[in-house]
C-alpha cells in the first residue's frame, strides 16, 4: 500500500525526523490560507500522486513549455497561482504512463536552501533477509541511473534486527555520505529514527530522495515515498487510513476487498487463476500464442465460492475483456470449489465471451461433474497448454 | 535416497485443528501413511483430534512436549498470518529439525525476526507461503495434491506452488517420476533458498535430473545459476530444466507473492533466463512442456 509525500512526512516527524513544515490542500481556495501559515519567502507546490518523477512531469492540458508537477514560488500570489494551475489536471510522468494521474492534492511547503542532494532508502534486503539502508552521495535524480552508471557510488549496510543500528553502521552511512559537523550528528540522529519508523510500521521502502545537506549544515528529509506491506496492515488501522483509493484502479480495490491478488493489464484475454506463479505462467503463455492478458488474479488457496464467484465478476466487469481462461491446478484450493463459484457467478451475471476451463489436482473429478452439469457454454481443456490455445482460437473465431 | 523427508520421517501439525490443517492433515495420513503423529494447541493440550473418516490423533499443549512424546522430526505450520511467526519461532525453540511453513501472508518483518532466530538454529525452515514437499509414495508434507506424484528420478524445486505441481505432473506423465518435490516459497525472505535445494539433489544419488522453477523478483534464480557453475567446474552437475514465470509481467507491480515484483531494473525473467541457461538448465519458453524439455535434455 503506497502513501503520499504529506502523509510520509507526517509520519516520519512523528517519529523526529527533521521535515519541512508544510500544509496539504485539496482546493485553490486553501492555496493562500496554506502559504500564509509558512514562514517564506520560498515556497514549493508538490503535486501528491502516487507515482515519482513529478518534477519532470508534464500537464496535459497545459503547454509543453508550462512547468511541471513540483515548482518553487517566492509569494504568496505565485503559490496561488501555481496552485490554480496544478489542481484537476492531469500529470503525466515516466512512472504514470501515458494516462498520467489527476492531481487532486497538492502539499505547499516552506522551501530549503539546498548546498548537497543524498540518497537514502530502507527496505528489505531479500538475499540476507533483513532490513538494509541504501545510501548514495548522488541524490535528488534517478538512482536507477546512478546503479547503472556509477554502482559504485550505491552502498548498501544491512542492519542486524536483534541489535538495531549499530555504531560501525552508522559510521559506515555518515562517511558513505560525507556527513560532518552539525549534519554527522543529524545524522546519527536520523538514521535510527528512520530504521524504527520502518520496522514499527512495517514498511515495505522507505525512500528519502533527496535528504539534503542545507547550506546551514543541517539535515533534512526532503522528499519521502513510501510504501506498506500488505500483509501486515491487520495491525495497523491507522496506516490503513491514509490509503486514498482514487489513486487505484476500481477493478483492484474491489479485488482486494476480497482478499484478491489482482493486477490490471492491458490485454483482452481475462484470467483466473489459482497460485501467483500460475497466474504468471498463465500470462506468459497466452503471450506465447501471440495474446495479450487482461489481468494477473490469483484467487489463493484458502477461497471459497463466494470469493470465486467474486474473482470472476470482477473480469467478466471488464469492456477489455474478450474471452476467459480460468486455469486451477487444485493443492489447497479444491477443484469443486471452483467450479461452484464460477456457475453461482454466471448464474448470477451471465457469460457474453467464450470460457475455457482447466481443471487439474484436488478434488477435480467433482470439478468437472459440476461445471458438465451446470449446462453453460463452457470449454474445457486438458492441460496448460490446450487451455491456452483454446481461449486464443476462440476469441479469434 | 530422497531429500529432507522419507517413510521415516514423524510429523507435527501446527495449526492441525483449523479447517485447513484438518483437510490436508487428512490428505497426509491418507498418502501412503504418512506419519503425521499429532497436533499443537497451546490450549487443547490433552485432547485428541480426528478427521472425517474416523482418523485421530493427539493435541499437545506445545511443540516441545510434543516432539517429546512422539519423537518428531518435522513440524508442518497451518497457523493463520498473525501468529505464524511465533508458531514457527516455537518450533525453532523446541528443536525441531525441519519445519515446514504452509502459511500465506506473514509479514515480511515478522520474518526477518523468524530468519535472525534461525540462522543461530538446527533448525531447516522451508516456506512461508509454500506447498510443502513430498517424496512420492513416503511421506506429504503440506497440501501438494498427492494422486499426481510417481516415484522416479527427477529432483523437483520450485518458488511457484502450483507450477510445482505442473512440474510434478509433467515428469510423471513423461514417465520420469520424482525423487521428492519441494516447494520453497514465494517469499521474499524464507527459510530455505533453491542454492540449499540443488546441493542436496546434486548429492542425492538416486536423483539424476533436477527441474527448477523460478519466478520474477530478487536474484535467488541468478545466485542458484552462479553455485550450478561452480559445481560444474568441480566435476558435479546433472542434467537440469526449467521454467521463469512472469516474463511478460510489468515492472514495479507486485504480482501477487510478495517476492514477485521487478523493481529498480532488477528481478526481470531475461536476466533470470540468460543466467539459468548459462549455467546449462534447458530454459522452456511454455509452462505446460517442462516435462517435455526435461525429456529432450535428457536424450541429449
Amino acid at each position: 500500500m503506497n502513501i503520499h509525500e504529506y502523509q510520509a512526512k507526517a509520519l516520519l516527524k512523528k517519529f523526529g525526523a527533521p521535515v519541512a513544515e508544510g500544509v496539504p490542500i485539496f482546493s485553490v481556495d486553501e492555496a493562500e490560507a496554506a502559504a500564509k501559515q509558512l514562514p517564506g519567502p520560498l515556497y514549493v507546490v508538490k503535486s501528491q500522486i502516487h507515482a515519482g518523477g513529478r518534477g519532470k512531469g508534464k500537464f496535459k492540458e497545459l503547454g509543453a513549455e508550462a512547468k511541471g508537477g513540483v515548482r518553487l514560488a517566492k509569494s504568496v500570489e505565485e503559490v496561488v497561482s501555481h496552485a490554480k494551475e496544478m489542481l484537476g489536471n492531469t500529470l503525466v510522468t515516466k512512472q504514470t504512463g501515458d494516462a498520467g494521474k489527476q492531481v487532486n492534492r497538492l502539499y505547499i511547503e516552506d522551501g530549503a536552501d539546498i548546498d548537497r542532494e543524498l540518497y537514502l532508502s530502507i527496505l528489505v534486503d531479500r538475499s540476507v533477509g533483513r532490513p538494509a539502508f541504501v545510501v548514495s552521495t548522488e541524490g535528488g535524480m534517478d538512482i536507477e541511473a546512478v546503479a547503472h552508471d556509477t554502482p559504485e557510488k550505491i552502498i548498501t549496510v544491512a542492519v542486524d534486527p536483534e541489535t538495531g543500528l549499530t555504531q560501525s553502521d552508522l559510521d559506515t552511512l555518515t562517511s558513505t555520505l560525507k556527513l560532518e559537523g552539525e549534519a554527522k550528528a543529524d545524522g546519527e540522529k536520523l538514521f535510527p529514527i528512520l530504521y524504527k519508523a520502518f520496522v514499527e510500521t512495517d514498511m515495505s521502502l522507505l525512500e528519502v530522495n533527496p535528504l539534503i545537506v542545507m547550506t546551514n549544515g543541517r539535515l533534512r528529509v526532503l522528499d519521502a515515498k513510501v510504501s506498506f506491506d500488505g500483509n501486515a496492515m491487520f495491525r495497523h488501522d491507522d496506516i490503513k487510513e491514509l490509503r486514498d483509493e482514487t489513486e487505484e484502479d476500481a477493478k483492484e480495490i474491489e479485488a482486494s476487498k476480497w482478499d484478491l491478488a489482482y493486477v490490471a493489464l492491458d490485454g483482452n484475454i481475462g484470467c483466473m487463476v489459482n497460485g501467483a506463479g500460475l497466474a504468471m505462467a498463465t500470462m506468459d503463455i497466452i503471450k506465447l500464442y501471440g495474446k495479450e492478458p487482461a489481468n494477473f488474479c490469483d484467487v489463493g488457496g484458502g477461497a471459497g465460492k463466494e470469493k470465486v464467484a467474486a474473482a470472476f465478476k470482477i473480469i467478466t466487469a471488464d469492456p477489455k475483456v474478450e474471452g476467459i481462461l480460468v486455469n486451477i491446478f487444485g493443492g489447497i484450493m479444491k477443484c469443486d470449489v471452483i467450479a461452484e463459484g464460477v456457475v453461482a457467478a454466471v448464474q448470477e451475471v451471465g457469460l457474453k465471451v467464450p470460457l475455457v476451463v482447466r481443471l487439474e489436482g484436488t478434488n477435480v473429478e467433482l470439478g468437472k461433474k459440476i461445471l458438465n452439469e451446470s449446462g453453460l457454454a463452457i470449454t474445457a481443456a486438458d492441460d496448460l497448454d490446450d487451455a491456452a490455445k483454446k481461449i486464443v482460437a476462440a476469441i479469434q473465431a | 535416497m530422497s531429500i529432507l523427508i522419507n517413510k521415516n520421517t514423524k510429523i507435527l501439525v501446527q495449526g492441525l485443528t483449523g479447517k485447513t490443517g484438518t483437510f490436508h492433515t487428512e490428505q497426509a495420513l491418507a498418502y501412503h501413511g504418512t506419519q503425521m503423529v499429532g497436533g499443537i494447541h497451546p490450549k487443547k493440550g490433552g485432547e485428541s483430534w480426528s478427521g472425517s473418516k474416523g482418523e485421530s490423533l493427539p493435541i499437545f499443549a506445545s511443540v516441545a512436549e510434543g516432539k517429546e512424546k512422539t519423537g518428531a522430526d518435522a513440524s508442518v505450520v497451518y497457523v493463520p498470518p498473525a501468529g505464524a511467526a511465533a508458531a514457527i519461532i516455537e518450533a525453532i525453540d523446541a528443536e525441531i529439525p525441519l519445519i515446514v511453513c504452509i502459511t500465506e501472508g506473514i509479514p515480511v518483518m515478522d520474518m526477518v525476526k523468524v530468519k535472525a532466530k534461525l540462522d543461530k538454529s538446527k533448525s531447516r525452515l522451508i516456506g512461508p507461503n509454500c506447498p510443502g514437499l513430498v517424496t512420492p509414495d513416503e511421506c506429504k508434507i503440506g497440501i501438494m495434491p498427492g494422486s499426481i506424484f510417481r516415484k522416479g528420478s527427477v529432483g523437483v524445486v520450485s518458488r511457484s506452488g502450483t507450477l510445482t505441481y505442473e512440474a510434478v505432473f509433467q515428469t510423471s506423465n513423461a514417465g520420469l517420476g520424482q525423487t521428492t518435490a519441494v516447494g520453497i516459497g514465494g517469499d521474499p525472505v524464507k527459510g530455505t533458498e533453491f542454492i540449499d535445494v540443488l546441493e542436496m539433489f546434486l548429492a542425492d544419488d538416486e536423483t539424476q535430473s533436477i527441474i527448477m522453477i523460478g519466478e520474477i523478483g530478487g536474484s535467488a534464480e541468478e545466485d542458484a545459476a552462479q553455485f550450478l557453475r561452480d559445481e560444474a567446474k568441480r566435476g558435479r552437475s546433472k542434467p537440469m530444466a526449467g521454467f521463469i514465470a512472469g516474463r511478460t509481467a510489468p515492472a514495479g507491480r507486485t504480482m501477487g507473492h510478495a517476492g514477485a515484483v521487478i523493481s529498480g531494473g532488477k528481478g526481470g525473467a531475461e536476466d533470470k533466463i540468460a543466467a539459468m541457461e548459462a549455467a546449462g538448465i534447458r530454459v522452456s519458453p511454455s509452462p505446460a512442456r517442462l516435462g517435455q524439455t526435461l525429456l529432450e535434455v535428457l536424450k541429449g
